[in-house]
C-alpha cells in the first residue's frame, strides 16, 4: 500500500521582514540616542510638574548626591574657552599651581567634586578615568571655607557677557541643610534665581494648574 | 536567437566530457549573522539611551536682609506655615503659632494639598477690596480675580531632617495650586522644639 507522504516543508523561514523591523528599530535608537556624559555619581532627581527644558549651554550646575557631596560642573559646549577660563580663574585666585595640561584636562572633565587641595591630584588623572577616583565633594557646609562660593565666583567672571543659568541637581535623598548650604553659596555671589533639575511628572487632575494648562491647551489629552 | 545557449548542444564549440555546466547558485543569503549583529546593536542602544528628558524648575530666593523695613510682612490672616520634618511628615499651622501650640497640626504630602486649597479658598472668601488691588489688576490684564488671593502667603520651613525631595515636592505643590506668594525660610527655635516634642511623643 502506498503510504501517504506528507510533503516535507523546509524549516527555513523568510527572515527579511524580521530584519527590516530590527534595522528600523536600530536606526531609531541610533538617531534618538544622546550619550550622557559620564558622571562620577548617580543622581535620581525628584519629579515635578515643571516643563522648562534643561539648558545645555551657558550654565553651571551644582550636583548634590544622596550622601551630601557637592559637585560642580560647567556647561559650555559651544565655547570650551569659557570652561578653561573658569579653572584658570580658580587657579589664579587660590594659587593652586595647576599646569596648563591640567587645566586643559579640566575642560574634558564633566564635573569635579574635590576640595581645592586635591584638585591638582584629580586633574592629573585623565578625564576618562576620573570616574574611578573617589571624590570627597566640594566643601560647602563650613561657612568660613565655602569653596563652592569661589567656584561660582570664577564661573560668573568667566561667563561675563553671557546669560548664565544656575542649575542645581539634587538627589531625592539629599538632605535639606546641604541644599541650603549650596543656596547660601549662590546667595553670597548675589545670585537669587535658580533652576532645579527635575524629572517630568503629570499635573494632578482637577487642580488649579491643571485647569490653567487645560485652558491654554497645553494638556494634550485629559485622563 | 536571443538567448544564450549554454545547453551544450551541437551549436557553438564543443565541450569536453569533463567540463561541467556551472551550477546556478541560489540568491538567498544566510541572514542570521546580520540579524545577530543588528540585535546586538539594538540592545546596546537601548541600554545607553536616556529617554527621560530632564526639565528644570525655577526657584527665586529673596535677598537676605537684616533691616526690618525691607522685609516683607505677611498678613497673619493669610499666612500658612508649612514645616517639613523627617520621614515625609509635614506640620503646619495657620497664622501665628499659638503659645499652647493648639493650632499645630500634622499631615503628609497627600493631605497638604487640601490644606493649601482650603486655606486659599478661605483667604479669597475673606478678601476685602482696597486701593492696592488696582495695581495687581493692571499687572494681570484687568483680571478681577487676580487680587483675591493677595493676602495668601505660604511659608515653607524645611528642618534639618527634611530631604531635597520633600523640598522640591512642596515647591511643586505651590505651582500646582497656583500659590503666587511663598517663601522658604529657617525655623524658629520654638518650632524646632515643638517638632522634637511631637516626634518623641509618637
Amino acid at each position: 500500500m502506498p503510504s501517504v507522504k506528507m510533503p516535507r516543508k523546509s524549516t527555513d523561514t523568510d527572515m527579511t521582514p524580521f530584519v527590516d523591523v530590527a534595522f528600523l528599530i536600530l536606526s531609531f535608537f541610533m538617531l534618538a540616542t544622546k550619550f550622557k556624559p559620564p558622571e562620577p555619581v548617580e543622581i535620581t532627581t525628584p519629579n515635578s510638574v515643571a516643563t522648562k527644558i534643561l539648558p545645555e549651554n551657558d550654565a553651571i550646575m551644582v550636583t548634590l548626591d544622596s550622601s551630601g557631596r557637592a559637585f560642580f560642573s560647567v556647561m559650555s559646549e559651544k565655547d570650551p574657552m569659557i570652561k578653561y577660563n573658569v579653572v584658570k580663574g580658580i587657579n589664579d585666585a587660590r594659587n593652586l599651581g595647576l599646569s596648563d595640561i591640567e587645566m586643559k584636562n579640566f575642560v574634558r572633565t564633566s564635573s569635579v567634586g574635590v576640595p581645592f587641595s586635591q584638585l591638582k591630584g584629580l586633574l592629573d588623572v585623565p578625564a576618562e578615568d576620573q570616574g574611578k577616583v573617589k571624590q570627597a565633594g566640594i566643601p560647602i557646609q563650613d561657612s568660613t571655607n565655602n569653596e563652592l562660593f569661589y567656584w561660582i565666583q570664577s564661573a560668573v567672571t568667566a561667563f561675563q557677557g553671557h546669560k548664565l543659568n544656575y542649575l542645581i541637581k539634587g538627589d531625592q535623598k539629599a538632605k535639606y541643610p546641604q541644599f541650603k548650604a549650596i543656596l547660601d553659596a549662590f546667595k553670597r555671589n548675589d545670585i537669587y534665581k535658580f533652576q532645579l533639575v527635575t524629572a517630568v511628572e503629570d499635573v494632578p487632575a482637577g487642580t488649579e494648574l491643571y485647569q490653567e494648562r487645560k485652558a491654554q491647551g497645553v494638556l494634550p489629552k485629559s485622563k | 536567437m536571443a538567448s544564450v545557449d549554454t545547453g551544450g548542444g551541437d551549436s557553438g564549440h564543443k565541450k569536453g566530457p569533463g567540463v561541467k555546466k556551472a551550477k546556478k547558485l541560489s540568491t538567498r543569503v544566510d541572514m542570521t549573522p546580520m540579524v545577530d549583529l543588528g540585535f546586538l546593536l539594538i540592545t546596546f542602544f537601548i541600554f545607553t539611551t536616556t529617554m527621560s528628558t530632564p526639565s528644570t524648575m525655577d526657584l527665586y530666593m529673596p535677598k537676605d536682609t537684616k533691616k526690618d523695613e525691607e522685609q516683607n510682612k505677611a498678613k497673619e490672616s493669610g499666612a500658612l506655615t508649612i514645616l517639613l520634618a523627617k520621614d515625609n511628615t509635614i506640620y503646619y499651622y495657620e497664622g501665628q503659632l499659638a503659645p499652647d501650640a493648639s493650632n499645630f497640626q500634622s499631615t503628609n504630602f497627600k493631605g497638604i494639598r487640601d490644606v493649601i486649597i482650603n486655606k486659599r479658598k478661605e483667604v479669597m472668601a475673606n478678601h476685602v477690596h482696597d486701593a492696592s488691588c488696582e495695581k495687581i489688576w493692571a499687572e494681570n490684564k484687568g483680571d478681577k480675580n487676580s487680587c483675591l488671593d493677595r493676602d495668601f502667603v505660604v511659608i515653607i520651613k524645611p528642618d534639618d531632617d527634611a530631604t531635597y525631595k520633600n523640598t522640591v515636592d512642596i515647591l511643586d505643590e505651590m505651582t500646582i495650586n497656583g500659590v503666587k506668594r511663598f517663601a522658604m525660610v529657617d525655623l524658629f527655635p520654638q518650632e524646632v522644639e515643638l517638632i522634637k516634642k511631637t516626634e518623641a511623643g509618637q
